[in-house]
């Protein structure tokens, strides 16, 4: 009992003869494994993340896909029209092997590739614009919660006003009254530059509500203190001490914003206010469906469940994320 | 209580003032910056040069913007007139100026559409509460069973799914195939049996996506709920499970979820754009597309005003409640 530490710990190995079970019991985890444990261990949320995963892969190379499965999203096949309908020759809409998901009424394009590219401005609008809110939100919500006084005060009074904004009608009147060629952009890349900035901007008082009300628990920690006191800035606690605090809440909040996001765009573009044919987007291609969906009913469930795959598969993806990573939820 | 209620008021006066300004200014800054004239729009491309000064003079399009938009606000309160000379044209408060397309007032216009627009509304949030609520509570009292499952998914299912895209597969099955229920294409004055079926499918629509989010709400809400002590204490003390339940739990729920309900049907009310568009029901959220997609700028400006108005009421409304939910609540 009385000998030292270092023998004791050297000796006892020998004695108990069993070192590696004591050993495999203390194994220190970081918040972030556990959350990634715990998000492994729900399937559901898993198989959410595998079709993420496959989407984002299938945007990607949309191209070297369509190039081995279909035609150019944007050649007219007008030949497979019949002349007097515009609806596709053939069953089920013009289904066959060399056009996998039929021919587009009207135009004759082919629907497996549109649906293909489609993916691309999907995707590529829900991220960048959830990119948008997630920055400003994140930076206004801190700046408001830190500071507080007439900044908290300003910078509340606008997330309110925003939010209070009948957002479908105003992005739809923005987008609107933008002219085709704007500070150099101009055609589709324009229009997904709008859409971004206006899914963006009407989505960050979300983002900004909850970071500026958690910003405000955190900065009377002892920790926050601390810095304080050996002299940090107020912009090294801010992003330096806060920030990494917020990951979480912001990480939940930016997976969740996400398949929202897809909608929206799909909406706009279904109003005809988002992406212009030919470029193709989900939106856009029910959009023509409307007008022949009647006659030529299949041609719309493409689009409607690619919409639908990938808003269920971000949500699956996302309520898994919030709960691996906020465990007092229950579900 | 009552410098509460006025400053309440106030604030929502200066918002909508700042939401019909900003409006204002998209109209009005973007055509200049494309050069375009507002007048034109308001007479049509061919017409004269000196019709269309007289407009201009009329309608004062060459005032300043700030001008405009004061006296905008002054025929919203006290109506306006118009003169150009001779030509003079006098509009009622409230007075939201006239269609630069059809050239009729703004405001009888909104009265058209807005009945059209609230009982798509009403209709659905009745089915909604009714449906998303239920099968919350019963999913948590099930929870881990294959009903709470099976509701969930379905739940989940529910608010994946754009409502153009149900919309249009629910008129192809029901209307089309099936034939059971008709387009919207009669109003309750006309014939009050031919609205009803043909509102079905709109409130049905509209109302599986709400339901699908008030169920995953409820559900979670109730689940919090049951774990509280109060809940273990009035079990404690023998209160039967449908008491614990429907008197102690259903309280406590309800406030989040009427809190939601508030800013949901405000903002319907303002217009269900997707909704309209999709059945082709004329209310405030079609006309509103239309108006824009035309450039009716007057028209797009009431309608936005309108559907603000709604929503920052339902926040008044739903801040006031809360006073009424629940006592503990002091409103200053």
């Amino acid at each position: 009992m009385t000998a030292p530490l270092h023998d004791t710990s050297a000796a006892e190995p020998a004695a108990v003869a069993t070192p590696e079970v004591p050993q495999k019991a203390i194994e220190g985890r970081s918040p972030w494994q556990i959350a990634w444990l715990r998000l492994k261990r729900d399937k559901v949320a898993l198989a959410g993340g595998v079709i993420v995963l496959l989407l984002i892969l299938v945007a990607i190379f949309a191209p070297l896909i369509v190039k081995a499965f279909g035609h150019p999203p944007e050649e007219l096949h007008e030949d497979l029209l019949d002349p007097l309908l515009g609806l596709p020759v053939g069953d089920w809409g013009g289904m066959s092997g060399d056009f996998l998901l039929g021919i587009e009424p009207v135009n004759g394009r082919d629907v497996f590739s549109r649906i293909v590219y489609g993916a691309r401005i999907s995707l590529l609008v829900a991220f960048l614009s959830a990119f948008v809110a997630v920055s400003l939100g994140t930076f206004f919500g801190i700046v408001a919660g830190y500071f507080g006084g007439w900044v908290d005060a300003a910078i509340s009074r606008v997330m309110d006003l925003l939010l209070a904004f009948p957002q479908l009608l105003f992005i739809i009147a923005l987008i609107s009254v933008i002219p085709n060629k704007l500070w150099g952009f101009e055609g589709s890349g324009l229009r997904i530059a709008v859409l971004v900035l206006v899914i963006g901007f009407f989505g960050w008082p979300y983002i900004g509500r909850i970071v500026r009300g958690q910003t405000l628990s955190l900065r009377e920690r002892e920790y926050v203190e601390a810095a304080r006191s050996l002299g940090a800035g107020r912009f090294y606690i801010l992003f330096r001490e806060l920030l990494p605090n917020l990951v979480a809440p912001i990480t939940v909040y930016a997976t969740l914003m996400i398949p929202t996001n897809v909608l929206t765009e799909a909406a706009l573009s279904f109003l005809g206010v988002g992406v212009k044919p030919p470029t193709p987007s989900w939106g856009e291609t029910l959009s023509t469906a409307v007008r022949t969906y009647e006659d030529d009913p299949l041609f719309m469930i493409f689009p409607g469940v690619a919409i639908f795959i990938t808003v269920l598969a971000f949500n699956l993806f996302g309520d898994g994320v919030r709960d691996a990573l906020d465990p007092k939820g229950s579900r | 209580m009552l410098a509460y209620f006025i400053r309440r008021i106030f604030s929502v006066i200066v918002m909508l003032l700042v939401i019909s300004l900003v409006t204002f200014g998209i109209f009005f800054l973007f055509p200049k910056m494309i050069g375009t004239d507002p007048a034109l729009y308001f007479v049509g491309k061919q017409s004269d040069p000196i019709a269309i000064e007289g407009i201009r003079q009329k309608m004062g399009l060459d005032d300043p913007i700030l001008v405009q938009f004061g006296k905008f606000v002054v025929g919203l309160v006290a109506g306006r007139t118009y003169a150009n000379g001779p030509d003079v044209t006098q509009c009622a408060a409230p007075c939201f100026g006239y269609s630069f397309k059809t050239e009729q007032e703004v405001w009888p216009l909104l009265l058209d559409w807005l009945p059209v627009t609230l009982s798509l509304a009403l209709g659905a949030v009745v089915l909604w509460v009714i449906g998303g609520v239920a099968t919350g509570v019963i999913s948590a009292l099930k929870r881990g069973t294959v009903l709470d499952r099976s509701a969930m998914g379905i739940a989940l299912a529910g608010v994946s799914l754009p409502i153009y895209f149900t919309g249009m597969l629910v008129i192809a099955v029901f209307s089309d195939q099936l034939g059971w229920f008709g387009r919207p294409d009669a109003t309750f004055a006309e014939d009050p049996g031919r609205w009803f079926n043909g509102m079905i499918l709109p409130w049905v629509s509209l109302a599986f996506l709400y339901a699908a989010m008030y169920a995953r709400l409820t559900r979670a809400t109730m689940l919090e709920v049951l774990n509280e002590d109060y809940i273990r204490t009035a079990r404690a003390k023998g209160l039967t499970e449908p008491v614990v339940i429907g008197k102690h739990a259903m309280r406590s729920t309800m406030t989040p979820i009427l809190t939601v309900l508030g800013l949901d049907l405000g903002a319907l009310m303002g217009g269900a754009v997707l909704t309209e568009y999709t059945f082709s029901l004329h209310g405030l959220g079609y006309s509103a597309v239309r108006a824009i997609s035309e450039h009716d700028l007057p028209v797009i400006l009431g309608i936005t005003l309108i559907s603000a108005f709604f929503v920052v009421a339902a926040n008044l409304i739903v801040d006031l409640m809360y006073a009424v939910i629940d006592p503990r609540v002091r409103l200053s």
